[in-house]
């Protein structure tokens, strides 16, 4: 009873400090007044409905489900060989590929949005999942892809096609970059670094105005299909592609496009993110993420996997930038702000770190949501903070279980074989 | 004979503290050496030193496997030395230490054939059982990226042969029922056990176990032995061991090394140290000595 009453004491305090300067002094007209009771009762009332909450928490139980999560050590993961059922995935795909013809114009901007997500997600999985390398900075690579598109169209005429991989390959530089100074930081000091790493490249982008147009950012234009633009008429010295094919123009025309080749590149990079996880590579992010030291006794350097996990996950943070640029036809750095870093960051933790199901159901969640609840608009960032806590108090590993591969031990002849050269193992 | 390592005059302080003082001794290829000592005499240390986790301030640890010439290996300029103003007359030397400062490491020292298992226990615990042998398999198997993203045959046949190689390790170590158990919810002495397997599927010329038998219960330890024997006479592998179970060590081990505050005492057969006055004084904590 005491030790809640103390506790809630210690937040009604920490409640004063925080609430004092801010109702505490009020600005009326050019005089600043100081209205001192009024933080001291809303100080009174934190603590009050602290002591209360957390009484009423533990004698429903909740508290309980609480702390017992927290304390049992038996992580819940499931061993198994397949993933979702073949059928789940079938269903998947036709829902995917049937989706522009249901949707109108509207739903396809965002399901485009969602793929963007699903991308960055999977990206960022790769970092903070897999690799266990917390990166609050994520969305500077997917500036550096956008900006590469933008750029190299403004100075040089870069085409969508080149851009796609020079944008990966300069996002994935930068990844390396940014990797090797923090390559012997962990946790919380890596995550400063890396959101001070997202901060700068911002600032770089909004003050380099000679170069990057700073807040007025760039215009960029739409890519085309085998020289076929999506124009009305042709703009980009190509034909347009309704005229090429014969049919009306349509500026739906450019959403479906991006849609497919959007969904083919998330497919792909899936499937890569899949085998991933099988290959040395993958494996050896995760046991870094598991145990530094015990990995680098293995013989196996930590600081090319680390920078292989940087590079990689900013590669795909990089084609989403780029596909983020085509789809906006202009880019300026208030797209790229902490709060997209969050943004993603959240898709990853909701979706169980590693899951890769998971993060794709967490990135349709997330961008799918708020346009089903404009009306709401105003609460989104405090649902999605919501939910994010409610997650870590009844499913901590996020939506889903992460999956272990199963390996199917050779068979039992050579079993035999195997005991008889060791005599006595077996006597358990 | 050569021996497999021989480390002279190891020195290594942590701030004030001399942590190990001008430590001398050698490991038989083909032996089983003890290292047995009080409390914080520094045993862990040495193997940190041996190992490449800590640098020492000064000494020398050399390991002979392998086709290196009389001098062997020397295991410390892995780690990389600090490079020094004189260094600048010798190109070919700065850059081999400019090159061990970049990507020089324990890692390294695994290479060459020295593998280790831990005082309190490092798995990777959220992998199964298999993954975290073939992560100790990382530098023989096909890493290339391309190859594995494409499955390449010549990557499937590397991963096959590494599947192969841990089931063995993992039936040598009557753990082949839990191949696709996560490590974190073996048992205590299946973890131990696991390991050793782990560090093996390093093909390590020497091997360094940090006081495997503690938590076991004794039919555990009896089993424990049995294994470290077998590891020795059929796979040649040498074996230093840290151990706190005397029984244990006076029963299997050719050779011991016993430190204290951080200096050797003695060194011999079982026999000899049994019946060394200051060893026992060491022990009981008596003045002598
Ligand atoms: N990283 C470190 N920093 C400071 N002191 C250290 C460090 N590592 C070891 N020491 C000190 O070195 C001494 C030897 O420690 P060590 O762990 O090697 O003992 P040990 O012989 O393995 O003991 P035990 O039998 O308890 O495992 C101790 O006094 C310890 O405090
Ligand atoms: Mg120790």
């Amino acid at each position: 009873m005491w030790a809640r009453w103390w506790m809630a004491c210690r937040v009604g305090a920490i409640a004063l400090l925080l609430l004092a300067p801010m109702v505490g002094a009020v600005l009326s007209g050019y005089q600043i007044e100081t209205h001192w009771q009024r933080p001291l009762w809303l100080a009174l009332a934190v603590t009050v409905g602290t002591f209360f909450c957390s009484w009423l928490l533990q004698h429903i139980g909740w508290f309980d489900r609480f702390g017992g999560r927290a304390a049992s050590s038996t992580p819940a993961v499931t061993i198994g060989q397949s993933g979702p059922r073949p059928l789940w995935i079938l269903l998947a795909m036709a829902l995917a590929i049937a989706l522009p013809f249901v949707v109108g114009k509207y739903g396809m901007s965002v399901a485009i949005l969602a793929l963007i997500y699903i991308l960055l997600g999977l990206g960022l999985n790769i970092v903070v999942g897999l690799a266990g390398l917390l990166d609050l900075g994520f969305v500077a690579f997917y500036a550096v892809g956008a900006y590469t598109y933008a750029l190299g169209y403004h100075y040089w005429q870069l085409s969508f096609w080149l851009a796609l991989p020079l944008g990966a390959l300069l996002a994935g530089l930068f990844g390396m970059v940014l990797g090797f100074p923090v390559l012997r930081l962990h946790g919380d000091y890596l995550a400063i670094v890396t959101l001070g790493f997202g901060e700068i490249i911002r600032l770089v982008l909004n003050n380099w105005v000679a170069v990057t147009g700073g807040p007025n950012g760039v215009s960029v234009v739409f890519p085309t299909l085998f020289g076929l633009e999506f124009n009305r008429r042709a703009k980009q010295g190509g034909t347009p592609i309704h005229e090429f094919f014969g049919i009306s123009y349509s500026s739906d025309h450019r959403a479906i496009f991006l849609y497919f080749l959007l969904l083919a590149v998330v497919g792909l990079l899936i499937i890569m993110v899949i085998r991933l996880k099988r290959m040395p590579i993958g494996r050896a992010w995760e046991a870094l993420r598991e145990n530094e030291v015990a990995c680098r006794s293995l013989g196996i350097h930590h600081v090319t996997v680390k920078l292989s996990a940087f590079g990689l996950g900013a590669m795909v943070g990089g084609i989403g930038g780029v596909f983020f640029a085509a789809l906006q036809g202009f880019v300026n750095p208030s797209s790229f702000t902490f709060f997209e870093s969050a943004y993603i960051l959240a898709i990853v933790v909701l979706g169980g770190m590693g899951s890769t199901t998971g993060v794709i159901a967490a990135a349709m969640v997330l961008t799918v949501l708020p346009e089903l609840l404009r009306d709401f608009s105003d609460y989104r960032v405090l649902s999605v903070g919501i939910a994010m806590v409610l997650m870590m108090v009844w499913r901590p590993r996020g939506l889903r279980q992460r999956r272990r591969p199963f390996f199917a031990l050779p068979t039992a002849a050579e079993e035999n074989r195997a005991a008889a050269l060791v005599p006595g193992v077996d006597g358990r | 004979m050569t021996p497999l390592l021989t480390v002279r005059g190891l020195t290594i302080r942590f701030g004030g503290v001399t942590a190990l003082n001008q430590v001398d001794f050698a490991v038989q290829p083909g032996s089983i050496t003890a290292l047995i000592g009080p409390n914080g005499a520094g045993k862990t240390t040495v193997f940190n030193c041996v190992t490449g986790f800590y640098r020492a301030d000064g000494g020398t640890i050399r390991l002979h496997a392998g086709q290196q010439d009389e001098e062997g290996l020397n295991l410390l300029t892995l780690l990389g030395e600090p490079v020094r103003w004189r260094d600048c007359w010798q190109p070919q030397r700065l850059a081999e230490r400019l090159y061990y400062q970049m990507f020089g490491g324990p890692h390294l020292v695994n290479r060459a054939g020295v593998a280790r298992t831990f005082q309190n226990i490092r798995l990777f615990n959220e992998l199964t059982v298999m993954e975290n042998l073939l992560v100790a398999q990382h530098t023989q198997v096909d890493a290339a990226l391309l190859s594995g993203l494409l499955r390449s045959r010549r990557f499937l046949a590397k991963e096959e042969a590494a599947l192969q190689r841990a089931t063995e390790w993992l039936r040598f170590f009557a753990l082949h029922g839990e191949a696709n158990r996560l490590a974190g919810e073996l048992p205590y002495g299946h973890q131990r056990r696991l390991e050793m397997a782990r560090a093996l599927c390093t093909n390590p010329r020497l091997l360094c176990l940090d006081e495997p038998a503690a938590g076991l219960n004794p039919n555990e330890t009896r089993l424990l032995s049995q294994l470290i024997l077998t590891l020795r006479d059929q796979f040649q592998v040498t074996i230093l061991l840290i151990e706190h179970d005397m029984g244990m060590v006076m029963e299997i081990s050719d050779h011991l090394v016993v430190l204290d505050h951080g200096e050797v005492i003695a060194r011999g057969t079982p026999e000899e140290i049994q019946q060394n006055p200051r060893v026992l004084a060491a022990y009981l904590g008596t003045g002598a000595g």
